[in-house]
């Protein structure tokens, strides 16, 4: 503490002399100064973080209309969602069936295709396409495409292989490939998002 | 430190201790803001402009480093990436406000610290140095300021890189080629919209380190007071910490109470609303006038309307406005009077709040006015004014004033008792 040479009148502030326990009126000063001070740094730490959240025109991106009318069973088509690839499958009957054959112990994520589809509409499989390991394309959804070993979908950057309902199956990815939130608008058109 | 008084740094832990032998940064903030820094006992509110300006660079870093994280610097979206940060960034609106009056707050701040510094006479013996490193901060800051006010790209964005640029094609004979040179172009388009984008983002930093020379120079000899006269000993000292620690902190939270008045209630009182015109080419605002801090040297830029036998008058305003500041650096060897404090010159103090002072606001009144009588008039007799009490009033006034007598001691005038004997 500070310390200069000019007497002080003595006066009947308590700044100086100890109180109950030892604490004096200027603690309490003291950490009330900081306590407001802290508060306030804080409320304006806040937005200069949340700027760097999704702004409000990229929130605005964040659903989309697909016609699926033209899309024949065994067929898939990629649209884009979020700036991510959406894979829109009509399953024939034997994919379905070879979806629903599975043991779910037997997954390393077990969910069964009615999970992964709404009722009435089993046979559309909505899923992103990314895949679930680092984020890579899967291959299957275009007419020609290596479907991997389980007739999905497959990744052939490090080797994930998707079944018929989306889950993987083979390969480093950890969980099935991602359903978004969508409904049906009609029977032809799909609400993603 | 040159005060032997000063106390000294003991670190309170182990690991402190450990830093101190290896690098001893908390020493260093000790010795330049904490108990290791003896500062006259009497310093007034004049001299808290300096840590306050401070604060708003950092402010003016901060938000701009996010505005950054937002802008595109190209001609054909600048102008649309402003308006998104507006609309759609979160907070953006608040971070582009808190920039565009930080910046005249900053100025503000400035502009007070160098008027200290000329009533109290900080700029003599033996603190030239500081002064001088202040005056190229200021002169930085006016570049930063400058380039920063182009990026929006807006109309007065455009045109005032136009106009000050256009500047340099006074110069004889290779004013044309260095205007191209400094815009890449024939008018201002992406090649200087980027340009002055990266130097605005540069500046900034180069600004940070000059003002810690300037803080490093202010600790050879100590600050100085508002009677001028040096410290005499430990009495005339408080440690800067608790004393103006806490001080400097409570005037930052009043000037924070006017900075978010501002900011949240009146955020474009002080820019131009042309701003909001995106650039255009080939349409010239009616009057062209840079941000209210820029005033006064644009109007002794324009006071000069007459060709001056061989000099046309165009090289004439842009030398005037350019000498305006460069004769700050003489300042030192222009006022020659031992006294440094205003308080104690009668003279000097006349014309420096009757002179001086009234002359730099009507400066400012006609740069922010239409290029017409009769503020063309009033530019010219105020520029000739301001002149003249740099290169005659202060030199003149140091041979013949008799300055009144000067306390003994800080002491002394603080509390009006002589000196007890220096322990």
């Amino acid at each position: 503490m500070a310390s200069v040479d000019t007497a002080v009148e003595p006066s009947d502030s308590s700044a100086s002399e100890p109180e109950i326990g030892g604490v004096r009126r200027r603690d309490f000063i003291n950490i009330a100064a900081v306590s407001f001070a802290g508060v306030g740094v804080v409320a304006t730490v806040f937005p200069l973080v949340n700027q760097m959240n999704p702004s409000a025109d990229v929130l605005a991106l964040s659903s989309i209309e697909v016609d699926i009318s033209a899309i024949e069973p065994g067929q898939a088509i990629k649209s884009s969602w979020r700036k991510q690839p959406i894979f829109i499958r009509n399953l024939t009957a034997p994919e379905i069936e070879a979806a629903n054959k599975v043991d779910l112990s037997a997954l390393r994520d077990p969910e069964t295709l009615a999970d992964r589809t709404q009722p009435g509409k089993e046979n559309w499989l909505i899923t992103l396409g990314v895949c679930t390991h680092l984020g890579c394309v899967p291959l299957g959804a275009a007419q020609g495409e290596i479907k991997g070993e389980y007739e999905g979908y497959f990744c052939p950057c490090h080797g994930s292989h998707y079944d018929t309902a989306g889950r993987t199956r083979k390969g480093p990815a950890p969980t099935n490939l991602e359903v978004p939130e969508y409904s049906f608008l009609t029977d032809t058109v799909v609400k993603i998002g | 430190m040159s005060f032997p008084w000063a106390q000294q740094y003991k670190p309170a832990t182990e690991f402190g201790q450990w830093m101190d032998d290896r690098l001893p940064v908390g020493r260093m903030i000790y010795n330049s803001l904490g108990a290791g820094y003896p500062t006259p006992r009497n310093l007034n509110y004049m001299w808290n402009f300096g840590s306050l300006a401070g604060v708003f660079l950092v402010v003016q870093i901060v938000t701009g480093i996010i505005l950054a994280m937002h802008y595109a610097a190209n001609a054909d979206i600048a102008f649309d990436s402003v308006e998104h940060i507006m609309r759609n960034v979160n907070s953006g609106w608040m971070i582009r406000y808190a920039h565009a009056n930080g910046a005249s707050f900053f100025f503000i701040a400035i502009y007070l610290h160098i008027g200290r510094g000329l009533y109290y006479g900080s700029y003599k013996a033996p603190r030239e140095m500081i002064w001088l490193l202040g005056v190229v901060i200021y002169l930085l800051a006016m570049a930063t300021a400058f380039m920063g006010y182009v990026l929006p790209w807006g109309q007065m964005s455009f045109w005032g890189a136009k106009v000050i640029t256009g500047l340099f094609e006074a110069i004889p004979l290779v004013g044309k080629p260095i205007q191209e040179l400094l815009l890449g172009g024939f008018a201002p388009d992406n090649a200087a919209l980027n340009r002055f984008f990266s130097l605005h983002y540069l500046l900034p930093f180069v600004i940070a380190g000059v003002i810690i020379m300037h803080i490093w120079a202010l600790h050879i000899p100590g600050s100085n007071n508002p009677t001028g006269v040096s410290v005499k000993g430990k009495q005339d000292t408080v440690p800067f910490h608790p004393f103006y620690t806490a001080k400097d902190g409570w005037f930052l939270g009043l000037a924070l109470i006017f900075f978010t008045a501002m900011l949240f209630f009146m955020p474009n009182a002080l820019g131009h609303a042309d701003n909001y015109i995106p650039a255009n080419p080939l349409s010239t605002p009616a009057h062209i006038v840079p941000e209210w801090y820029f005033w006064p040297w644009y109007a002794i830029l324009r006071a000069f309307t007459f060709d001056f036998f061989f000099v046309p008058a165009k090289l004439l305003g842009v030398l005037a406005m350019f000498s305006a500041i460069l004769v700050w650096f003489f300042l030192p060897w222009l006022d020659k009077s031992p006294v440094r404090s205003g308080d104690y010159r009668p003279r000097f103090k006349k014309f420096f709040w009757f002179g001086l002072l009234p002359c730099i606001v009507v400066l400012g009144i006609c740069g922010g006015a239409p290029a017409e009588e009769p503020y063309v008039m009033l530019s010219q007799l105020a520029s000739a004014y301001y002149f003249a009490h740099f290169l005659i009033v202060l030199p003149l006034l140091s041979r013949i004033e008799k300055p009144e007598p000067l306390p003994n001691s800080i002491t002394e005038a603080v509390t009006g008792k002589p000196l007890p004997e220096a322990s």
